[in-house]
């Protein structure tokens, strides 16, 4: 059994490429099982169609106790025999979504869920790793895979670089490893060269380019994958060959994480950012 | 107040601080370097702080020291009797914290006390869905329940603070739906080195939403005064609160031992605040002195030397009726106090006693083994501050030892050497000291007596003392150490 995290900027579509993903996975006749680690629980809407699917969490507080649960109410099974969990959690500002993530990954564990059938479980983290809480899918013993989907905007590259650096921390002290970055992307200048110039500076590689379709979008509003909805469309194929890039691949590494100054100058190496002007630094449009 | 230079034979600052050395010699450097500074000899004449204080224990000694919840719910509002303290968080703290302290309370379980275990008994779904929906039912059963109670103290356990409940809006909107008062103590046991910051923490409270709020049905008069720092531990407050009447006061609140909320929130009407513990409750006193003028007075009430100072020096603040009844009283309870030095000295004469309490004990109880002919040979605090130290320099003899936050080791070898006769200290330290066959007494609950305040209290005191020293028990029971 393969353990695979997904992380990556909040919004960048890290659930909507793990689920398209995990449909080409099924494709190829591989046992999968989705754990959604955000407490907006969305990471399995397209598997289950499902508007929501309840979560953990949930059960947990409609029921009193993590005890009382049974792994058949969590666990649902959707698409090409996809095993679909949902750690779900707090909304914003109250509570401790982290606690949420690990208590659903504990009640997984003890409850016989991590079955010997399964070729692969995918985490699809939320945005940041906030907490100890998110970080949970990469402890001994979990995901020691991990993807990191970006795009060539700035900010998800900043984010990227940031979560190499978390999986620095974890893969010093254990077999966690960065698998690769998933470009996403978003149609920006010179995408494909700066991402992959990212990932090789990462040490690792841009695993895939998928290219921005808007038949993702259409799947979607079916809640429904490509791979499902238009299995014999060129973006259905991006993801399966996605996926086969994932089963085949062997590239696993100790990310090397850039310093700020490093990535700043990787960024303007592509034009994404102009080299610093510090006399203009704090100073408001109606001053200068 | 000039005090004499007193020497205990055998004592002089090169052996403490050889003493001390020997004990800092087995840390590793880093710990040795830390605690040092926490240890040394008195210089009495100095009547300055000869140690370091108020710091992070050091990791892995074994410290006597309790968290900032401990202070806010055992001392400050624990005793407050009147009013449900409900333990927001895991059932844990709340229930290692119920009456563990023996602060005494008059009045009628559910009518006019409520000394019950109150708390939100944090599960798993609270820690990850926040815990403020679930206190707020609480806060509505608990004034369903108990309608008469005067308000409700929300103390916050560390989950609270790491998930980051928000109890204070919680208090504010339920305090306006229940028509009571309703207060948020962010008092996270993680917060600050010591039970220390969750007294400061409760007086900051108390500042924000008690005082101020009420006040006293009774017209006001020039002797009206409150006892601060007064948590009637085994009874203490029914003897210091009477003695003061017997005086000419009126005592018209006590902080906050067998307190009443209605009675805190009207403090800010008296024309003295008299305060016991400084240490717990200072922050109070000047905050009604900045904002009401209210002058402060630290006193003793240990023993009959201190009593009767500390009444002559609070009399001094007032006109001569009081002066009067003052000296009356000293003049009523003299031979008393007499007859009791006279029954147990000759018994104690000469005894050696160490002490490590909380924040006040330690330089306020050494008169009165003084009084009993004893001498202290070592005293220390678990979360005292500099101040404290300052103003246990001149009680203490020169050249003995001072500690803060003694380890256990460094206390085990410290009574080795110095043997003393009685040690008084809290429960942790209790079962060591008496397998080193040396007598002991709790000195943070009075081990199951009191009270200990005032001219009530001295006899008890004096006969504890001497039952524990004198127990023929210690002739018969050797020590294998």
């Amino acid at each position: 059994m393969r353990q695979i995290a997904i992380y990556g900027k909040g919004g960048i579509g890290k659930s909507t490429t793990t689920q398209n993903t995990v449909a080409g996975l099924a494709y190829l006749g591989k046992k999968v099982m989705i754990v959604g680690c955000d407490p907006k629980a969305d990471s399995t809407r397209l598997i289950l169609h499902a508007k929501a699917q309840s979560t953990v969490m949930d059960l947990v507080r409609e029921r009193g106790t993590v005890e009382d649960l049974e792994l058949e109410d969590v666990l649902k099974v959707g698409y090409g025999d996809t095993k679909c969990v949902e750690s779900g959690g707090p909304e914003p500002g109250v509570g401790c979504a982290g606690r949420g993530v690990i208590t659903a990954i504990n009640f997984l564990e003890e409850n016989g869920a991590y079955t010997d059938d399964l070729d692969f479980v995918f985490y699809d983290v939320l945005g940041d790793v906030v907490c100890g809480g998110f970080a949970m899918p990469i402890r001994e013993g979990k995901a020691e895979e991990i993807y990191i989907v970006c795009s060539g905007e700035m900010m998800a590259m900043y984010a990227a670089n940031n979560i190499a650096k978390g999986i620095l921390k974890y893969a010093s002290s254990g077999k966690v490893r960065l698998a690769g970055l998933i470009c996403n992307a978003r149609k920006t200048d010179k995408e494909y060269e700066l991402v992959s110039a990212l990932a090789e500076k990462l040490s690792t590689q841009m695993i895939h380019f998928v290219p921005r379709d808007n038949q993702v979008q259409r799947a979607e509003m079916r809640r429904m994958t490509v791979i499902e909805y238009s299995p014999e469309h060129p973006q259905a194929q991006e993801y399966r060959t996605l996926a086969e890039k994932i089963l085949n691949n062997k590239m696993l590494v100790v990310p090397t994480p850039l310093e700020m100054e490093e990535l700043e100058d990787l960024l303007m190496e592509f034009g994404i950012m102009e080299a610093e002007d510090e006399s203009v630094v704090g100073v408001a449009e109606k001053a200068a | 107040m000039s005090h004499k230079i007193k020497t205990v034979e055998g004592i002089t600052k090169e052996s403490t601080q050889e003493m001390i050395d020997k004990s800092l010699s087995v840390y590793p450097e880093k710990g040795r370097k830390k605690r040092a500074p926490h240890l040394a000899p008195n210089d009495q004449s100095s009547g300055s702080a000869c140690v370091k204080s108020n710091k992070k224990t050091v990791p892995g000694v074994m410290s006597a020291r309790g968290c900032a919840y401990a202070g806010a719910k055992g001392v400050v509002w624990g005793p407050i009797r009147d009013m449900v303290h409900v333990s927001h968080g895991p059932v844990g703290c709340g229930w290692y914290s119920w009456g563990t302290r023996r602060n005494l309370v008059t009045g009628t379980t559910g009518v006019d006390k409520f000394d019950m275990q109150f708390t939100s008994d944090f599960q798993e779904k609270d820690i990850v869905y926040g815990g403020d929906k679930k206190l707020a039912v609480l806060l509505r059963e608990a004034k369903e329940l108990f309608p008469l109670a005067k308000g409700i103290s929300v103390l916050s356990e560390c989950p609270v603070g790491l998930i980051g409940d928000d109890i204070n809006s919680v208090a504010k909107a339920s305090s306006k739906e229940l028509d009571i008062p309703i207060i948020p103590c962010n008092c996270e046991g993680f917060r600050g080195v010591s039970q220390s910051l969750g007294h400061h923490i409760s007086n900051d409270t108390i500042r924000d939403y008690i005082i101020g709020t009420r006040e006293f049905a009774e017209p006001s008069s020039p002797y009206d005064i409150a006892l601060i720092g007064e948590y009637n531990i085994g009874g203490d407050a029914w003897s210091t609160k009477p003695l003061l009447e017997e005086c000419g006061f009126n005592v018209k609140a006590v902080w906050t031992g067998d307190g009443e909320m209605e009675k805190i929130a009207a403090t800010h009407t008296v024309k003295l605040n008299v305060i016991h513990c400084y240490r717990s409750m200072n922050y109070m006193c000047k905050v009604m002195e900045e904002k009401y003028g209210i002058p402060w007075i630290e006193l003793n009430f240990f023993g009959p030397t201190k009593i009767k100072q500390s009444l002559r020096k609070l009399a001094e603040l007032f006109d001569d009726s009081i002066k009067e009844k003052v000296e009356a009283v000293i003049a009523k309870y003299d031979p008393q106090m007499q007859a009791v030095i006279e029954q147990y000295r000759p018994r104690l004469e000469g005894k050696k006693v160490m002490l490590y309490v909380g924040g006040l004990r330690p330089r306020h109880t050494i008169n009165a083994y003084e009084d009993l002919g004893m001498t202290c040979v070592g005293s220390g605090y678990e979360f005292a501050h500099g101040d404290d130290y300052d103003r246990t320099a001149p009680e203490m003899p020169d050249a003995t030892v001072v500690y803060d936050d003694i380890s256990e080791l460094e206390f085990e070898n410290f009574a080795e050497e110095l043997k003393p006769d009685l040690i008084g200290s809290g429960i942790k330290e209790k079962y060591l000291f008496q397998k080193m066959g040396i007598p002991f007494r709790q000195m943070h609950s009075w081990d199951y007596s009191g009270p200990y305040h005032g001219y009530l209290g001295f006899p008890t005191f004096a006969r504890d003392i001497d039952m524990a020293i004198n127990s023929p028990t210690w002739e018969l029971v050797k020590s294998p150490f």
